[in-house]
């Protein structure tokens, strides 16, 4: 049985398009510095570092984990770097989180980060395969059809994707370091911004930022004398599947089914939409709200959209359930770190500590990523509570 | 399937990222524009050349620059008799571990002599500087023997210029592909005009194009299976916007399709088609270029195009036989083939 943890600091830079003023060690270092200072802790408080990114191919650095021994503090501590993905910054945390529940190590430091200013997302993920004609065309590409064919099964409005763009980027207006800052976006604007991968328009994408996110995990004896109040992790799972094979259900993925059954159980979650407070969902395209809402549990097959519709996920509308209050994946996406954001917004909102995109009163909070072709789950529960 | 069936391809992945220096290699990349080596202080008073932004052994911020010589001593060194595309030089050269004068922890860079024997450890060195230096370690052209004469470049210019903060960094990797047994068997049938898959021996599913295995069943993918070029609608999306390196002019669609005999669906453009009009569950078929152009390629294939068929039901996309539509009424046996 793993031992009671908690995440006792967390650290964040402002997300933005460009943060020309630093090396990739800089902003890393920005981040982890800052949820040292979180936890009232200094570099040698810390045992092992376990740091997580997306493809190298994002910033050309091959194997960056070595370059970042320095920044982070690593030199005679072990040091891990996890990939899987879009989903990385969660299953980073996980892993994290599983070398101190397993008693490996009393207190861990976990940073994710990615610098697309350096490079070209679209054009990685773009690239030409020898002997095949070249028709990739990014994540959207990818992700539009399989959007399309949620539309077709649920019958839902034309607009419930533009009703998420709108909503996430309000969430994010609340949120000093979301990226895009848009407090005055209406639906109409979102719908009459250009469509980029039918039906995919450009508010309903996510940017492209520059960013770190970090994280301080510790065991129950040493979360107990943390300055602030820890944010007790209560369940963790990760899945993955194939790609492709014959048959795979690529809109509700039984993967992510799977994953989330698992990490409810652990914490003892038997009606997601009642137990839970709020909810970070790596969402970078806004129909995979609905999408989730369904693959999670939140709603029926087929009704997630019904939930986003009556603004039970928004927080401006006194929503029940509200989603991604930082403003989520569609407000900032600083790829690597995305999934750890996620994570760590969780954590800030049963700690209390989630200023104006606070969820009066949260107790429990579900983060969640996923990744690739929708086929890397990870997910954890959290609680102000050790349960 | 002999080893020269099996098709290769050479090709290139490459970019040319824009690189945020930081406060730290900004300023020593400034330097080196001015001609001058700047290293940095460690905590434990060691002089770090190239210098680093945080200190190995305490990981605090470092900032204390200091300049050092532009001569030094050899530590260590390997000799380089046929030098590389991507070498800084076209002649046998050496790498070698250099301690700069007034530094405590060599740097790498290279040495030029005239033969291997020339090199020996605990030799001095000089900086040879680059004609036009631009902010870069390249601005170091090499390395040469202390005393010998420099055709190039003085030492220490000191221009008041603005700070260095960013630089390009192309990297080009060059690869040879190997298709491998599956893809090489299914191109090799594309050549002639037919698309042939691989059958599942657990699933029953076919694959197309194939891959050697079911990632379902983990199992290998043997049989193999002609499918048709007709085709049904899984989805599809249009694409508005350009894509890097993608000669496509945009609007155009990408389709996910399921060739009648298969189960599974692979991506191609669909054209001749009214936008609008196109649906999930639609039939459409494929148009080959002549047959004279056919090669070892599925742009052998110029796109799909709508036909005139009824669509397919939703719960038949992905179980029609390679024969095409069952007539109404009748049983669909896609899987048994
Ligand atoms: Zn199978």
């Amino acid at each position: 049985m793993a031992n009671l943890v908690a995440v006792v600091g967390i650290g964040q830079t402002k997300y933005q398009t460009r943060r020309t003023d630093v090396s990739i060690a800089g902003l890393v270092r920005e981040a982890a510095v800052r949820a040292l200072q979180d936890a009232d802790l200094s570099w040698d408080d810390i045992e092992a570092v376990i740091i997580g990114k997306a493809p190298d191919m994002f910033e050309g650095v091959i194997m960056p984990e070595i370059y970042l021994t320095d920044a982070l503090g690593c030199n005679g501590k072990p040091m891990l770097r996890v990939h899987t993905a879009g989903s990385v910054g969660g299953s980073t945390a996980l892993v994290a989180a599983s070398h101190v529940q397993s008693g490996t190590f009393n207190r861990v430091l976990t940073v994710t980060f990615e610098k697309q200013s350096e490079s070209n997302a679209m054009w990685a993920l773009s690239n030409p395969q020898p002997f095949s004609p070249h028709l990739n065309a990014g994540a959207g590409g990818y992700f539009a059809p399989i959007i399309r064919e949620y539309m077709r099964r649920s019958g839902a409005p034309y607009d419930v994707g533009i009703k998420v763009a709108t909503k996430d980027r309000l969430h994010g207006a609340r949120n000093p370091l979301a990226h895009l800052q848009l407090p005055n976006i209406t639906m109409k604007e979102v719908e009459e911004s250009p469509m980029l991968w039918d039906p995919i328009r450009f508010l309903e994408s996510c940017p492209s930022s520059d960013g770190a996110c970090a994280m301080v995990i510790c065991n129950e004896t040493l979360a107990a004398q943390s300055p602030k109040r820890p944010a007790w992790i209560r369940g963790v799972a990760m899945r993955s599947e194939p790609t492709m094979y014959a048959g795979r259900e690529e809109v509700n993925p039984q993967a992510g089914r799977d994953c989330v059954a698992d990490v409810y159980q652990q914490a003892g979650i038997t009606n997601p939409r009642q137990q839970l407070d709020c909810a970070e969902v790596y969402v970078p395209f806004s129909w995979y709200e609905p999408m989730w809402l369904e693959n999670l549990g939140f709603a029926e097959e087929g009704k997630g959209w019904e939930l986003t519709m009556a603004g039970a996920t928004s927080l401006d509308e006194g929503g029940d359930i509200p989603w991604n209050c930082s403003g989520g994946v569609l407000s900032s996406n600083a790829i690597g770190a995305s999934g750890m954001i996620r994570f760590a917004e969780a954590a800030r909102q049963v700690r209390g500590d989630a200023d104006q995109h606070q969820v009066e009163g949260a107790t429990t909070a579900l983060g969640h990523a996923y990744g690739g072709g929708a086929q890397f789950f990870a997910m954890w529960i959290v609680s102000s509570e050790k349960g | 399937m002999s080893q020269s069936e099996i098709l290769s391809q050479e090709f290139e992945l490459g970019f040319t990222y824009t690189r945020s220096t930081g406060p730290v290699v900004g300023r020593f990349l400034t330097a080196l524009r001015d001609r001058n080596i700047v290293g940095i202080k460690g905590s434990d008073g060691a002089v770090y050349v190239p210098p680093m932004e945080y200190d190995p052994n305490t990981a605090e911020e470092l900032s204390e620059f200091v300049e050092v010589g532009q001569a030094g001593e050899v530590v260590s060194w390997c000799w380089v008799s046929e030098p590389r595309e991507s070498h800084p030089h076209d002649t046998a050269f050496a790498w070698a571990m250099i301690k700069l004068d007034g530094a405590d922890i060599p740097m790498v860079h290279s040495v030029r002599v005239e033969r291997e024997a020339d090199m020996k450890t605990g030799m001095r060195v000089k900086v040879q500087w680059a004609d036009e230096p631009r902010g870069h370690i390249t601005d170091i052209a090499c390395f040469v023997v202390e005393g010998a004469e420099s055709p190039l470049g003085a030492a220490g210019m000191n221009a008041k210029r603005e700070m260095i903060t960013g630089m390009e960094a192309p990297i080009y990797l060059k690869y040879h592909f190997t298709a491998g047994a599956a893809t090489s068997r299914f191109l090799g049938k594309v050549r002639q005009g037919k698309l042939v898959g691989q059958r599942c021996p657990s699933c029953n599913n076919v694959y197309i194009p194939p891959r050697g295995s079911c990632a379902a069943c983990g199992v290998a993918t043997e049989e193999e299976v002609e499918v048709a070029d007709k085709c049904t609608l899984e989805s599809f999306t249009i694409v508005y916007i350009p894509i890097p390196n993608n000669p496509i002019q945009p609007p155009y669609i990408i389709a996910n399709l399921i060739p009648d005999g298969a189960n599974i669906s692979f991506i191609h453009l669909l054209s001749e088609c009214v936008n609008e009009e196109i649906h999930i569950g639609q039939r459409v078929q494929a148009v080959w270029k002549p047959e004279a152009e056919w090669t070892y390629a599925m742009d052998n294939i110029k796109y799909f195009k709508p036909i005139d068929e009824p669509d397919v039901p939703i719960e038949q996309i992905g179980k029609i036989p390679a024969a095409g539509v069952p007539a109404a009424g009748a049983p669909v046996t896609g899987r048994e083939g």
